[in-house]
């Protein structure tokens, strides 16, 4: 890693000697015009700063937690520094195309950004009065998003996954065809990676270079070798960054955070490293406000043209959707892509799981006016037919298949070809709405038209196919 | 000693939004002070040995020891008064569109305005002349507030006695006296506005049976689980589910007077949602926009904690405020595990020894607590008035045996249970109609039965059937539905369409989106019949296939969106149609056999 500038080496008071030390906390007594969360560096016998951020503080005691931890420091030579004030970010446009660490520090080998607009990286919650109620469609490319679940300017949809799931390919082409297009100049990508491979880094890094759009990302990476602590600033970082870009620059932004679980973990690592009250599995029982204090960064304001949309990618420990990271987060979110492995394992790509995704902002972003008249009515019918499709193989699999019903054996075939070509789409395939859309009256229309109960006989009549007629039955 | 005297109190520790305060050893449990030089509202939850320690409603970023804390002599209370209406307000009552106006799109710390417009005047009709004897509850006079709501000015709680002097009708602000009252301890001036602590309920003469329904234009709550004016009722479900949505809808169609929504660590784009649709949507009974009946409390997810948790006091106030006025007042809290949420972290904070999953051992009772302020009433002005809550839950997990759908359970009455499965198919509302109770029925079925006669009947025939098919389908999982006799598959049959064309709703359509009682019986009418003759043609030996094809089985599906809400008519005729080709079909295989 290069060498990382000083944080701010003209400022406040510092102090000698800590009463006690333990995993990344340092107590220093009787320090004087201090605040809670204030930034604090701590100096060991190397000489080397680390950074640190003030836990709790009392008249007699200040609980700092070091960035970095404590190993190599001495209870009797340490030294803290108190910096006046929290973390902040320094943000300009010019930061876009460069590479930083979680703390907002240039890891590119460039100079550190200039600018007079530092911000606080926790930002203020929005008025929810001033929000503009997101419902402009963005059209990914993608079958299974675009006609299901749908993505709108200024939503956050996270991405479930599971470990060896091609999350980062699916994001990756989420971001290349939705945001990154020669023609769409004012959309830029911050990217925040939080204790993921650096492969993985590199992969995001080279596939932004290859679509030619390099110049309109910024990546916060904080690193799987990087402190914990760190990590629950890179995505703080990065939404800094996104705020200013958005509200005040009126860009649209896409931000990309990888991987929430690895957040989560260090969550509890510090949590539990201050002898705190864990909750379920461990994890502090303040870990849905914490995570909303980031999902609720996305999202428009009224009188700026930008945008905040959120991707957080998370991997469900063994797959479990209940676990308390994507839990939590489904309750935050506008809804969810969940990646399934049985999809996978089936060589269908992308493996979006058909029943547990779900876009909450879909209803008011497609239909008439934005997609197509057929939009709505037609996702909830396939959306309804293949829940069925479930309840048939989950039938086929204890009674067999030759057993089912004529009808039965037709969904069958439906849930086949809903998986094989309406799912299915290769890594490079840019599918326009209007073909996915296509595409989905061309498979319902291998079912019966009186099963179609939930599509109104008029757009029936428009879309439903009856020469296909042939492959029923 | 009063909180004007020189007493000097000062930060002794920050911890998040736990404050411990030296030398304020006379404040009072749950008085609000200012922390800070900002002035960051908190509220006094614990003394101890010279320590007060406070709960900050804002982030206490850089607030630092040794910083000045100011009393201010009075719990956590409201400003009530005209102008509550149509307004939306964080946890602690400040007006979010004021804060837009004074300080931006960002919530920025320390901000205050008035939780009421001071300098806006209403009209005002007065009910009191000097001289008279006045009690507590009674109104002393007439504001319309919006169109829909007649605001009375109410003498508050506590205050009687004989007007010296009343204020002639003409147009005032909140703050201005409108009489002054001589009561036992020397006169008593009487505003538009009075202020009421939140933590505290206000008292009414007392408590009512509930005995009238709150009808709410949705079919599985009306049909199957009924909730009464007055009555609680709790909705669980995961994520995905659907819980928001059922809440808004319900919001926006339920028959009570005034609505109170309380956003309580949920989504700032679901806040955002109602503002924008509220204004537009009509009022099914008035025609008018629904948000002149609304007060909305936002405290979303990324606001203070602390606000989090007292945000549900406020809401319950205000709509206690307006049931002593008379009204029947729903509020619908979303949702109630983040404020049990908001309770643990606070705990936490203090270091409260924790029972079930990290709870403080005071869930079941501050849940039970909350609960009990709702209810029908004889308010001290001798009327009737209801609060009926509606609370949301999100068990983690979509479990439901956790701690606050559990204690829950135990204070509602109605329990609406919302199933994953059926959210995936997208079948909205998802409310399970065989895990869901009503413990209303019996009270309701007086005033349902006036509406629509039969309702009893009706549904407890419904409810076997889908019991019935529930059976069937788990038979048929097994074996198959195919290798089960007509008879049975009739139950998987009409179970069928009571899912498709009764029990779904779609929120988005227009004529769907509200479903007046007397459409909901007929809907239900008609299933039945299909039923009943399906029941009887396949007993005298006809086959299912033919009752499945009739040609107007496809119409009484689309049924509840084909006709609007007063097309009964239009479904009489539907009706008629069914009967005629069930009689054919009779008819054709009584010849045939013969």
């Amino acid at each position: 890693m290069n060498k990382v500038r000083d944080y701010a080496p003209d400022r406040g008071l510092t102090y000698t000697g800590a009463s006690r030390m333990e995993g990344l906390l340092v107590a220093v007594e009787r320090v004087r015009d201090a605040g809670y969360d204030e930034l604090v560096e701590i100096t060991g016998p190397g000489g080397e700063p680390r950074l640190g951020r003030v836990l709790d503080i009392s008249e007699e005691l200040a609980l700092v937690q070091v960035l970095e931890g404590t190993g190599g420091l001495s209870g009797r030579t340490v030294r803290a520094r108190f910096l006046g004030e929290s973390l902040r970010l320094p943000v300009s446009e010019n930061m876009l195309g460069r590479v930083f660490d979680g703390l907002g520090r240039p890891m590119d080998g460039g100079p550190p950004p200039l600018s007079e607009d530092r911000r606080d990286v926790n930002g203020l919650p929005i008025n929810p009065v001033a929000r503009r109620y997101p419902r402009e469609f963005i059209q990914t490319g993608i079958s299974a998003i675009d006609g299901m679940n749908a993505l709108v300017r200024g939503q956050k949809l996270p991405i479930f996954s599971g470990n060896g799931l091609p999350h980062d390919k699916v994001c990756a082409q989420l971001v290349r065809q939705a945001c990154l297009p020669k023609d769409e100049a004012g959309f830029c990508v911050i990217f925040a990676a939080m204790g993921i491979k650096r492969d993985v880094a590199d992969y995001f890094r080279r596939d932004f270079a290859d679509s030619g759009a390099l110049s309109r990302v910024a990546m916060f990476l904080s690193l799987a070798d990087a402190a914990g602590v760190e990590r629950l600033l890179a995505p703080r970082a990065a939404l800094t960054l996104a705020e200013h870009l958005a509200f005040d620059c009126g860009r649209h932004v896409l931000v990309v955070l990888t991987d929430m679980t690895n957040y989560c973990e260090s969550l509890r690592e510090v949590g539990t490293a201050r002898g705190e009250m864990p909750g379920r599995k461990g994890y502090p029982g303040y870990l849905y406000s914490d995570l909303a204090s980031l999902y609720e960064r996305a999202g428009r304001v009224d009188g700026s043209p930008g945008s905040i949309t959120q991707t957080a990618i998370l991997t469900m420990p063994s797959d479990d959707i209940s676990h308390p990271v994507p839990d939590l987060t489904g309750y935050i979110t506008e809804g969810q892509i969940v990646l399934d492995r049985e999809l996978f394992q089936r060589g269908i790509y992308p493996p979006i799981a058909g029943l547990p995704s779900l876009s909450r902002l879909m209803k008011d972003g497609v239909g008439k006016g934005y997609t197509r008249e057929d939009h709505p009515a037609l996702a909830s019918q396939l959306f309804a037919c293949y829940a069925y499709v479930k309840r048939v193989r989950a039938l086929a699999d204890i009674i067999g298949e030759e057993e089912l019903g004529p009808g039965d054996k037709q969904y069958l075939k439906f849930g086949e070809a809903f998986e094989l070509r309406f799912l299915s789409q290769g890594e490079r395939e840019n599918r326009p709405i209007a073909r996915t859309l296509d595409l989905g009256w061309e498979i319902l229309s291998m079912l019966p038209r009186e099963e179609l109960r939930r599509v109104s006989g008029a757009l029936l009549d428009e879309h439903y196919a009856e020469e296909t007629g042939v492959e029923k039955g | 000693m009063s909180p004007g005297e020189e007493e000097k109190s000062y930060v002794s520790r920050v911890n998040g939004p736990v404050v411990t305060v030296k030398g304020m050893g006379s404040a009072c449990m749950y008085e609000v002070v200012r922390v800070g030089e900002l002035g960051l509202a908190g509220e006094v939850v614990r003394q101890s040995a010279g320590c007060s320690i406070v709960q900050v409603y804002e982030d206490t970023s850089m607030l630092k020891p040794g910083a000045p804390v100011k009393r201010t002599g009075a719990p956590f209370s409201l400003w009530l008064g005209p102008g509550l209406m149509g307004n939306i307000y964080d946890g602690v009552q400040r007006p979010l569109r004021s804060l837009l106006a004074s300080g931006g799109s960002w919530i920025k710390r320390g901000g205050k305005t008035d939780p009421l417009d001071i300098s806006r005047r209403w009209e005002f009709e007065p009910l009191l002349k000097a001289g008279q004897e006045v009690a507590a509850g009674q109104a002393a006079g007439l504001v319309p507030e919006t169109p829909l709501v007649r605001h009375k000015v109410l003498v508050p709680p506590g205050m009687s006695g004989k007007v010296i002097s009343a204020a002639a009708a003409g147009s005032y602000s909140v703050t201005d006296t409108l009489a002054v009252v001589e009561t036992a301890r020397g006169p008593v001036e009487l505003k538009m506005m009075q202020k009421w602590p939140a933590r505290q309920a206000r008292p009414a003469a007392e408590r009512r049976r509930v005995s009238e329904p709150l009808v709410t234009g949705q079919r599985v709550i009306d049909t199957f689980f009924p909730i009464g004016k007055g009555g609680c009722a709790c909705i669980p479900g995961g994520f995905g589910t659907g819980k928001t949505i059922t809440q808004h809808q319900l919001a926006k169609w339920s028959d009570a007077g005034i609505i109170i929504f309380i956003g309580c660590g949920e989504r700032g784009n679901e806040m955002t949602e109602v503002l924008r649709e509220f204004p537009e949507l009509k009022d099914p009974r008035t025609g008018r926009p629904l948000m002149e009946r609304t007060i909305l409390i936002a405290n979303t997810s990324n606001m203070p904690v602390a606000a989090r948790e007292i945000s549900i006091y406020t809401g319950i106030t205000m709509a206690e405020y307006y049931r002593d006025m008379g009204y029947d007042v729903a509020v619908f809290a979303d949702s109630t595990s983040r404020w049990a949420e908001a309770l643990r972290e606070m705990a936490v904070r203090l270091e409260e020894m924790p029972a079930e999953e990290g709870f403080p051992a005071s869930l079941p009772s501050r849940l039970a607590q909350f609960y009990e302020r709702g209810g029908a009433v004889t308010t001290l002005n001798k009327e009737p008035g209801s609060i009926s809550i509606v609370g949301a839950v999100s068990p983690p997990g979509g479990d439901f045996s956790e701690p606050v759908t559990q204690h829950t359970r135990r204070f509602t009455r109605v329990f609406w249970s919302l199933d994953t499965e059926l959210a995936n198919a997208r079948h909205y509302p998802s409310i399970n109609w065989l895990r869901s109770y009503s413990d209303y029925l019996d009270e309701v079925e007086p005033a349902w039965e006036k509406l629509c006669p039969g309702w009893r009947g009706l549904r407890s025939e419904a409810m076997v059937v889908l019991q019935r098919e529930e059976h069937y389908q788990q038979i048929g999982r097994l074996i198959g539905p195919d290798a089960l006799p007509d008879g049975q598959r009739l139950y998987l049959f009409i179970g069928g369409i009571m899912r498709d064309g009764f029990l779904a709703q779609n929120a988005f359509e227009e004529k769907d989106m509200y479903c007046p009682p007397a459409k909901q019986a007929a809907l239900l009418g008609l299933i039945m019949a299909l039923y009943r003759g399906g029941r009887e043609y396949i007993k005298a030996g006809g086959s299912l296939k033919e009752i499945s094809s009739l040609p107007c089985v496809p119409a009484i599906l689309r049924a509840r969106t084909d006709y609007a809400g007063d097309d009964l008519a239009g479904l009489a005729g539907l009706s008629a149609r069914l009967a005629g080709e069930l009689e054919a079909l009779t008819a054709k295989s009584v010849t045939e056999g013969s």
